[in-house]
């Protein structure tokens, strides 16, 4: 008895040891999240509901959201830039990664390639391809010009701008999606492809018998990292219209303008805090909702 | 069990460290001096300059300190806005004269006090344009240098489109009937070369208020500041549809061209330009071509001259007081001797603004200089309530008659609608 006691108590310091080192470690990345992520947030939130310098409710920013035309331009375009990124850059990535597992010499060759942009700072990306949109003198309407096809104003026309804004972040996202969907293409075992075969499956069918549906994992997440990612769009945005063109961010006449362009354009060139506050608290909300959505619809065949 | 204690102590240990700099910053320097902190943007040659200046300061004044502290344009206000909100801040700072009234309505700067320099010996001091500094009749800020429009034309382009190139136009029908001969168009309407660098978020919005509308007859705002009155007469349509044919009709330029009008020229694809003394710099350095700098054009010959003028400004933060306050002040007057103007304008490119300075033969004479200080004589600046706001409202409606079609008249009117709406809104919200 006696003895069992205490081999119960060497087990319980050896739990409670592991246990308070484990906590010792995350105490500061814990911390450290705490204040930087949680904590702001939740004064956001406070904040959204506040004017500055008091401490009075009131839904006073929530009523002004709703009726700024430019704040509902700019939730257009933020579910445009979805749904034009996010399937395009999906089957795009896919069709390269399924190309590149039929090439047989220099795989590795072709996967830098696709991935070399997704690698490089989107700064600098975005300002390589002003220069190509520029219309007056920009590679572009070079080519298209010397095709004889009619030129275009790109980034500087309302119609084509936001069309302009998605090229890029396909172009620069479709490379992840090659490299994750390879990764799903891989795991698939042949004994299923060799299978399918004899039983007499043709290439097409085997890729939507097969294929397809081993890749939902690999979809279900693309498409959640690409929705939330796109929906938070600004980076591309801000460096493709910003400055000289139109003065601020999201232009030419906000054609461009994401729901977060407009909160920073609202937070940090006029200074409105309490009011970007608003509607980053919609763009939760927003993403929240789409994400729920999207666990349910997409991962139904997944569970299956 | 020992070890985990350790750690743990090691952990709170790391963490009074951590907290401890953050409270250190405020305590650091010597004792028996007084310390204070200046901001400004990083402008390369004014870091450089402000960082002379301090030392000789410093060197006048053993028991002041003054840190200088820069950062980049684009972040500049946000950090005056974050450290405002945190309590903090530094006690003089360099801001743009179109922010004064936003800053004064936030309570983060304090007036010039009457023991320090009264309203009169400001007056005296500065060129007359200084009045639009004024807000609820006080001065907040005192200015070391300001800055005017002048035209810059480029030589080589004159010469090889068949004119003159050491007779700049003289009129805005001059600079349309040369830009015209400059600008060279594809077969689908895109430029190639510009004649006219014409913009409207640059100086361009400026260059309209302030130099086409008085030329027209028009008064761009009520004295008081709270009235746009930039349709108030025909003839501020008149002004309008001139400016924006300049590109519509005329087709002269345009701001999409050459990713900013400022770099067009440079890089020798625009003729003439509207710009400010700050760019004399970048011009030196980067044209490889030969170019002049000429005061603004007219309407008619002999008729009336105008021209905008603007200026960053240095304030004294408020809550700053005792000691600090006594020291700021100092360091203030040192900032905005003659002496400093010159050869602020020698080393940054901005002109002098004490009518003393401004006054002196050699300054008003000087080859790439002149044309901006002959232009101060004419110059006014601009009462803004929200700078950055008020640009993008015209910068839009412009856009809309480019990019949309939409009638001149009509974004006109629709224009000064909104302008007065956010003066509305700051008198509003001031006299509460």
């Amino acid at each position: 008895m006696n003895n069992n006691r205490k081999t119960l108590d060497q087990m319980m310091t050896l739990r409670t040891r592991r246990m308070l080192i484990a906590y010792a470690f995350l105490f500061i990345p814990v911390l450290f999240y705490l204040g930087v992520r949680i904590v702001p947030a939740i004064q956001a939130l406070s904040m959204s509901f506040t004017h500055e310098g008091s401490s009075v409710f009131t839904l006073d920013h929530y009523k002004m959201l709703l009726q700024d035309e430019v704040f509902w331009i700019s939730v257009k375009n933020t579910i445009l830039y979805v749904v034009i990124v996010v399937p395009l850059q999906m089957l795009l990535g896919l069709l390269i990664a399924l190309g590149i597992e039929r090439v047989n010499r220099f795989k590795w060759f072709y996967r830098i390639v696709f991935f070399l942009p997704y690698m490089t700072s989107i700064v600098a990306i975005s300002w390589v391809w002003r220069l190509i949109y520029e219309p007056n003198t920009g590679l572009l309407n070079k080519v298209l010009d010397w095709l004889n096809l009619p030129v275009q104003g790109w980034l500087t026309h309302p119609d084509t701008a936001l069309i302009s804004v998605s090229i890029v972040i396909i172009w620069q996202m479709m490379g992840f999606c090659m490299l994750i969907f390879t990764a799903g293409l891989q795991v698939i075992p042949r004994q299923l492809y060799e299978a399918a075969e004899i039983d007499g499956a043709g290439r097409w069918k085997r890729f939507w018998m097969v294929t397809f549906p081993l890749l939902n994992p690999t979809i279900v997440f693309l498409a959640i990292i690409g929705v939330i990612q796109t929906l938070q769009t600004f980076t591309q945005i801000a460096n493709l219209t910003g400055g000289a063109t139109g003065g601020g961010l999201g232009g030419p006449l906000h054609s461009t303008s994401s729901v977060v362009v407009y909160m920073y354009n609202q937070g940090f060139r006029d200074y409105n805090l309490h009011f970007a506050a608003a509607s980053t608290v919609f763009l939760f909300i927003l993403i929240l909702i789409v994400t729920l959505i999207q666990f349910r619809v997409l991962n139904k065949s997944y569970k299956l | 069990m020992k070890r985990v204690k350790w750690l743990l102590m090691g952990v709170l240990a790391s963490m009074l460290v951590l907290t401890a700099c953050g409270g250190a910053n405020d305590t650091q320097g010597d004792p028996d001096k007084t310390t204070i902190t200046y901001w400004q943007y990083t402008y390369p040659s004014k870091v450089e300059e402000i960082e002379k200046i301090i030392k000789d300061f410093e060197d006048e004044n053993p028991d002041i300190e003054v840190i200088a502290q820069d950062y980049p344009y684009d972040q500049y206000q946000q950090k005056i806005f974050a450290a405002k909100k945190a309590g903090k801040g530094p006690d003089v700072f360099n801001i743009y004269f179109g922010w004064v009234p936003e800053y004064v309505n936030r309570e983060y700067i304090q007036p010039i006090r009457e023991e320090f320099m009264t309203e009169q010996e400001i007056r005296d001091y500065y060129v007359d344009f200084v009045e639009p500094n004024k807000v609820d009749g006080k001065y907040y800020t005192l200015p070391i240098a300001v800055r005017s429009l002048a035209l810059f034309w480029n030589k080589d382009m004159f010469e090889e489109a068949g004119l003159d190139p050491e007779q700049p136009p003289k009129t805005w029908d001059d600079v349309i009937e040369y830009g015209k001969k400059m600008t060279k168009l594809n077969d689908d309407g895109r430029y190639e070369q510009e004649g006219y660098g014409w913009n409207v978020a640059g100086q361009g919005l400026h260059m309209f208020q302030q130099v086409m509308l008085r030329q027209f007859g028009v008064e761009p705002y009520s004295e008081d500041g709270t009235k746009v009155q930039f349709n108030s007469k025909p003839e501020g349509y008149d002004a309008f549809e001139y400016w924006v044919n300049m590109n519509q009709k005329h087709k002269i330029g345009d701001p999409d061209f050459g990713n900013s009008y400022n770099e067009a020229f440079i890089s020798g694809k625009a003729g003439m330009i509207v710009d400010g003394s700050f760019r004399i710099g970048d011009v030196q350095s980067g044209a490889d071509f030969e170019w002049g700098v000429t005061t603004l054009p007219v309407l008619e010959e002999g008729g009336l001259e105008s021209n905008y003028a603007s200026y960053w400004t240095n304030a004294i933060a408020s809550g700053v007081e005792g000691e600090k306050l006594e020291a700021s002040e100092k360091f203030l007057e040192y900032l905005i001797q003659a002496d400093v103007q010159k050869s602020w304008m020698e080393n940054v490119g901005e002109l002098p603004a004490a009518k003393e300075v401004v006054a002196e033969k050699s300054i008003k004479e000087d080859p790439v200089y002149g044309a901006f200080v002959r232009g101060l004589e004419h110059a006014h600046a601009t009462f803004f309530v929200k700078e950055d706001k008020e640009r993008e409202i015209i910068t839009n409606k412009v856009n809309e008659i480019r990019l949309n079609g939409k009638a001149i008249d009509e974004a006109f009117d629709e224009m000064v609608k909104e302008l007065q709406q956010v003066r509305d809104e700051y008198f509003d919200e001031v006299s509460k």
